[in-house]
């Protein structure tokens, strides 16, 4: 029985990498849609939320700006919340909005990449704005003062301290990646799942596993695991070239 | 002519007073170093002279014009201090841009800022250091790098908050030659927050002794020192301070009781009522008896082990109490711990007046 069952496994690891090693042309299709999407929500992402994040990390009010510090306190509850923003969730407000009788309706962008991207972006805008701001937030004190001190102006002072920062951007935006390559809920139901078009790995995981052919399942999610781990693994030595130049 | 002049300073953090009616004036040229115990509001007195802070009331005057802590523009005054930090901060860049920031934020050409940053590393004894990660160097000499970041601007002002807490020796005395030497040679201004003794008396020709945002006393070393002992030894940080009667020896040296038992020879003719210190750094530390010229050797038990990274400071009852430092690695070698039975030997010309 436990021979069987190893047996069994085997043959689908097998079948898994003759898959990955085929260059199969539809898994090839599935695995760059994915890292479009994903690659363009993100870069879209940083360009909305690093700059967002980098004013809220720098702004700090005084005790006596009391509706200021109310906005801030507000806008920074609103993006800690919205950084666990479940994908199905997002989803349906998107489809919802994309649907034919929804206001976008008329674009019909239902069931298309840029419905997926338009998922994502929504997902990962606070995660990349909540990232930034703390990490801004963590050497803003120190760093400022220090320029202030040997002479900078406020806004030189402003742009060393989000030159120091900038290890922090490199971990939003892995954040944000991990995040979206990985989400499955949302890019479902806005995308479809639609062969050739707008099937990326995680929805076609989901549909191997469904239809029960388990190798092709698997050799996807190696698939999705080297990729996240190559492109983490480029990021991390950048962050990390760049903490000892 | 009076660089500074604080009037009535007072200064409130939510209610809770910090600074209280302070008035003194710091000459052109001068050295003066705040002493006190923690908390005691000098590195806050400092950073409203750096102009970081604002004053809660009371005015200051830098150059004889009246600090306006409401303007806008605070970089053109800011830009003749320069201000050590205690924690020190450095940027995520290498030795040579960190020193060059403070040039670089004033456009200054790109010849002037290699020649002034590599004056500014000599100075500190950080020569060929300017390709390193500034965050890759040790406590001591990230401080001097700190140090340089300062002097490299040409100050008049340069304030500085306790610049050798917890350094290696050697970085301490570099750092304190180094002060002392810009102070000679430029004649730059100097607010000095410390805890060191010692050297406030050696470079200093004015000390304020602050307790509670305070100013108690004002004057020279000798003056304020003499007048405030009893209340000095009562500071967890001011070390090795013993006040006893002195008697001159037969050989020129002088002993003095400083009670329990506890009798040091110094290498000056004192007599009298006087107060001594002994540098931590000076004093040798070993498990036995050591035979050697050294005139002071007392035996006593390690009652405070106090770890620093590199450097471990003991205090240690001898009757009375004295502190030591001593590196890590003898301290693991010597097998030490508390209430381990320790001789303390250091020579009579290490014990000096205060």
């Amino acid at each position: 029985m436990g021979l069987t069952v190893e047996t069994a496994l085997l043959e689908l690891l097998l079948r898994a990498f003759q898959l990955i090693f085929s260059m199969d042309s539809e898994v090839l299709d599935i695995t760059l849609l994915s890292l479009k999407v994903s690659g363009t929500a993100v870069l879209i992402g940083a360009l909305v939320g690093v700059p967002i994040g980098m004013v809220l990390g720098l702004k700090r009010f005084s005790g006596k700006q009391y509706l200021m510090r109310f906005v801030e306190l507000t806008l920074r509850s609103i993006i800690n919340t919205f950084m666990g923003l479940p994908p199905v969730v997002v989803g349906l407000a998107v489809y919802l909005l994309l649907a034919g009788s929804g206001p976008l309706g008329p674009l019909g962008l239902l069931y298309s990449p840029t419905a997926m991207i338009m998922t994502q972006l929504i997902m990962v805008v606070p995660i990349i704005t909540g990232v930034t701001m703390s990490a801004v937030g963590s050497v803003e004190k120190a760093i400022r003062e220090k320029a202030l001190s040997l002479g900078a102006t406020d806004r030189q002072a402003a742009w060393t301290v989000l030159s120091e920062a900038r290890m922090g951007l490199l971990t939003a935006i892995i954040v944000a990646f991990g995040a979206a390559i990985s989400e499955v809920g949302g890019i479902m139901i806005t995308g479809g799942n639609i062969r050739w078009f707008t099937r990326t790995l995680t929805t076609a995981i989901v549909q191997e596993v469904n239809l029960g052919d388990f190798s092709k399942a698997i050799a996807l999610g190696v698939i999705l695991l080297l990729m996240a781990f190559v492109i983490n693994l480029t990021l991390t030595i950048i962050q990390l070239r760049g903490s000892k130049r | 002519m009076p660089l500074i002049e604080v009037q009535n300073l007072c200064k409130e953090y939510s209610r809770r007073q910090v600074l209280k009616d302070i008035t003194f004036s710091v000459q052109n040229g001068e050295i003066c170093v705040l002493v006190g115990p923690n908390g005691a509001g000098k590195t806050t007195l400092l950073r409203i002279l750096d102009l970081l802070e604002d004053p809660t009331t009371g005015r200051i005057l830098f150059d004889g014009k009246e600090i306006d802590y409401l303007s806008k523009d605070k970089v053109t005054l800011r830009r003749r201090i320069a201000m050590v930090f205690q924690q020190t901060v450095l940027f995520n860049m290498n030795v040579f841009d960190n020193v060059a920031y403070g040039l670089t934020v004033r456009d200054e050409n790109k010849r002037s800022v290699e020649q002034k940053v590599k004056t500014a590393l000599e100075l500190v004894q950080l020569r060929n250091f300017e390709s390193k990660n500034a965050l890759t160097l040790s406590g001591g000499e990230a401080q001097r790098v700190a140090l340089a970041q300062a002097l490299v601007t040409e100050p008049e002002l340069l304030l500085l908050d306790e610049p050798t807490a917890n350094l290696d020796p050697k970085s301490a005395s570099v750092i304190e030659e180094t002060v002392s030497r810009v102070n000679r040679e430029h004649g730059t201004t100097i607010v000095m927050a410390t805890h060191n003794i010692f050297q406030a008396k050696n470079v200093t020709q004015k000390v304020a002794l602050l307790i509670e945002g305070r100013l108690v006393d004002i004057g020279r070393p000798e003056e304020v020192f003499e007048r405030a002992v009893m209340e000095m030894s009562s500071f967890a940080r001011l070390e090795n301070i013993f006040s006893g009667d002195a008697s001159v020896t037969d050989e020129g040296n002088s002993i003095i009781n400083v009670g329990n038992d506890v009798k040091i020879e110094a290498a000056s003719a004192l007599s009298g009522k006087v107060t001594v210190h002994v540098r931590p750094e000076d004093i040798i530390l070993s498990k036995r008896s050591m035979s050697s010229s050294a005139r002071n050797m007392f035996r006593g038990s390690i009652v405070e082990v106090t770890d620093l990274g590199s450097i471990v400071k003991l205090r240690i009852d001898a009757g009375k109490e004295f502190v030591v430092q001593i590196t890590k690695r003898s301290f693991v070698e010597m097998k030490l711990n508390l209430s381990s039975k320790v001789y303390l030997t250091f020579k009579a010309s290490s014990v000096h007046r205060v």
